[in-house]
């Protein structure tokens, strides 16, 4: 939303809706997301059913969460390996400190999402002070995470949430109501059109070169299709979710941070080149530290958020795949294995192709084995994309070191 | 090497075409890499309105000058002077905060940044604690075009551009903040022709505006063209301070390689 918009590309930092220079953008998700939708719909008629599609993006909003934060840390050329299990952390302790403590709920989240920026802390100062790998810390932090997950949760393994407190309520039967839905649409493209035109107006002052009218109009017209239709669609049913709007509003915020914000920049310079970034006077050692508490502070969130719509935590929380899946959707979302490149809108793309594959062989009674088999198939892709794109840019690049 | 610095190094007594006090002072600067000795007791003094040329052979502790003159590496012993006051230099932002700005061999650009990222990085300009990509962008084409740079788009990230644009927008960013010394690391080693000719001129258009200038270099002629002193190092000590008008190229290719100059070998400081 900024003039970035005008020519920048999406993974460089400009807007999801900006131009591409020979540079996929989203396409290629989006690309996959509508062949994933169409296939599953002409095989089961439910898919693509508004019921089905709440449940859907039910199901992605806390791990969307969990992606959203290994988003920022792919984007300083970092990784986590630790989402998953520091979510089950988080999630057993909500449960233990709210049940059994008898902690007030929101002492108990507080709780968990403080730990979970303090096991990020830790990661942080380990790898910028001591120079670790974070492929090993984290590796580290994970089998810590799911020692403490055990311990905490003690020797039941399981603890319920009351279906009355209010996470429980927040997290499976809350939504949004038709008429606050479409306020906050309108909201939004109201907030687009004005930051657009003061914009516009700003850089036809400093001679600059301004999208016109018709465009700002047009690109304003499809965010408004965007918006409004799935709004409408899942309002036919129970309507969107309290959750999802919550993930979505984290997106847009962590959006907002990386492309308008001198944080936001100091993350994709240190992820472009860190020696760069260093010798341009950032204080890189914060930007990797502010990453990892942000992933895992975001992990323990979902992690408490998939506690609430289960109503229970209990050892299995967090664990099998769930680290993998949120790195595979935040890769085949568009972010770069590489550093320096991404959205914060890749984690929203990458959930949706992850739960639309999973909900749709769900739908087929396929088994497991084979939603597991698909969505390698679509991470290899996802990765394979970002490895060519890298490489043609850099072959058309000037002289590099 | 005991008299290695015993003709005009310091203090502008010596054959300097400049008078006045330094811009930017070393004093006994000595750093060590475990057993080497990069540089030992180095002193180099900086004008304004001069193009100080440090040459030396490969290993001659050229970049570990630019590194602590850039901030990036802390010296183990030895002081800058900024406008006659001691300090340290700790980190780059800090040497950037004083008015030194280095453009560094490899320049320090990041590829996925486009031009305008890249020359605003770590000094970006702020409206109402957001970024203010107007006015980054007007500034950028106005010291661009300053430059005489061909920059088609400075929303293009800088992995596009070609060597010479590359180097341009790193010499840009080095001068926005106005710096009181300009330190360029070899800054024509990738160029051609056109393009090397057209770095000197922006040195010479640098040095004219009034700022000091070290240009670190190996190579001869881009030193005969543009500088007004030459310092030579020699395995980490200083081991010559020419005045370059009148500095033949022999005795400073004597200097660098410590072969005794057959001629002028007292004035050239050279302890053979």
């Amino acid at each position: 939303m900024s003039g970035t918009a005008l020519d920048l590309s999406w993974r460089h930092g400009g807007a999801p809706w900006g131009r591409w220079r020979g540079e996929p953008g989203p396409w290629p998700v989006i690309g996959a997301l509508v062949v994933l939708s169409l296939v599953f719909q002409a095989v089961n008629g439910n898919f693509l059913s508004a019921d089905n599609l709440v449940n859907l993006t039910l199901q992605s909003a806390s791990l969307g969460i969990i992606t959203l934060g290994v988003v920022l840390v792919l984007m300083v050329g970092q990784i986590d390996l630790s989402v998953g299990a520091v979510s089950g952390l988080a999630a057993a302790v909500v449960a233990v400190g709210f049940v059994q403590q008898g902690w007030p709920l929101w002492v108990a989240v507080l709780t968990a999402v403080l730990l979970g920026a303090g096991i990020g802390g830790v990661y942080g100062l380990l790898t910028t002070r001591l120079g670790l790998p974070s492929f090993v810390v984290t590796l580290a932090g994970l089998l810590v995470a799911v020692g403490l997950q055990v311990r905490v949760l003690g020797s039941t393994g399981s603890v319920n949430l009351p279906y009355e407190s209010w996470l429980v309520r927040f997290a499976q039967q809350t939504f949004l109501h038709p008429v606050a839905s479409y306020a906050v649409v309108a909201l939004v493209l109201a907030a687009y059109v004005g930051s657009r035109l003061l914009e516009r107006r700003r850089r036809v002052e400093a001679e600059l070169s301004a999208a016109s009218l018709p465009t700002v109009a047009g690109r304003a017209a499809v965010l408004a299709v965007v918006l409004l239709v799935p709004t409408w669609y899942l309002n036919t049913d129970r309507g969107v979710g309290a959750m999802v709007a919550l993930f979505v509003g984290l997106v847009v915020v962590a959006d907002l941070l990386l492309r308008r914000t001198a944080w936001g920049r100091s993350v994709r310079a240190v992820g472009s080149n860190v020696d760069s970034a260093r010798r341009a006077g950032i204080a890189v050692r914060r930007v990797y530290v502010t990453c990892f508490m942000a992933c895992t502070a975001l992990a323990a969130l979902g992690g408490v958020l998939s506690a609430g719509r289960l109503a229970a935590a209990n050892q299995g929380t967090g664990g099998s795949d769930l680290n993998l899946t949120a790195i595979a959707a935040a890769v085949i979302g568009g972010t770069s294995l590489f550093g320096g490149r991404g959205s914060a809108w890749s984690a929203v793309l990458g959930v949706l192709v992850i739960q639309a594959i999973s909900s749709g062989l769900t739908l087929l009674n396929v088994d497991s084995s084979v939603r597991y088999v698909v969505t390698g198939v679509v991470l290899a892709l996802a990765v394979t994309i970002d490895a060519v794109s890298r490489r043609r840019s850099e072959a058309g690049g000037g002289v590099r070191r | 090497m005991s008299a290695a610095t015993d003709h005009g190094a310091g203090h502008g007594s010596g054959p300097s075409t400049t008078a006045g006090t330094p811009v930017l002072s070393l004093r006994g600067v000595s750093h060590s890499f475990g057993a080497v000795r990069a540089l030992v007791d180095v002193d180099l003094d900086v004008h304004p309105r001069e193009v100080v040329a440090v040459v030396g052979d490969n290993g001659a502790g050229k970049s570990t000058l630019v590194g602590i003159m850039a901030g990036t590496i802390v010296p183990d012993a030895g002081e800058l002077v900024v406008d006659g006051q001691e300090l340290g230099l700790t980190s780059p932002g800090l040497a950037r905060q004083l008015g030194i700005a280095t453009v560094f061999q490899d320049l320090a650009l990041c590829d996925d940044l486009d031009v305008v990222e890249n020359l605003y990085l770590g000094q970006e300009l702020r409206r109402g604690g957001v970024l203010d990509e107007v006015a980054m962008e007007r500034e950028a084409w106005r010291v661009l075009s300053r430059l005489g740079a061909r920059v088609d788009s400075v929303r293009a990230p800088v992995a596009t551009l070609s060597g010479g644009q590359r180097q341009t927008v790193a010499i840009a960013r080095a001068l926005l903040g106005d710096p009181r010394v300009l330190v360029l690391d070899e800054p024509t080693a990738a160029l051609g022709v056109t393009q090397t000719a057209e770095v000197l001129t922006t040195i010479e258009r640098v040095r004219d505006s009034g700022h000091g200038v070290v240009l670190v270099s190996h190579n001869m002629a881009d030193v005969q063209a543009v500088a007004d002193r030459v310092v030579v190092l020699r395995r980490g000590r200083l081991n010559g301070d020419f005045d370059a008008e009148q500095a033949s190229y022999e005795d400073i290719i004597a200097a660098i390689t410590g072969v005794s100059a057959p001629r002028r070998r007292r004035t050239a400081g050279e302890d053979a």
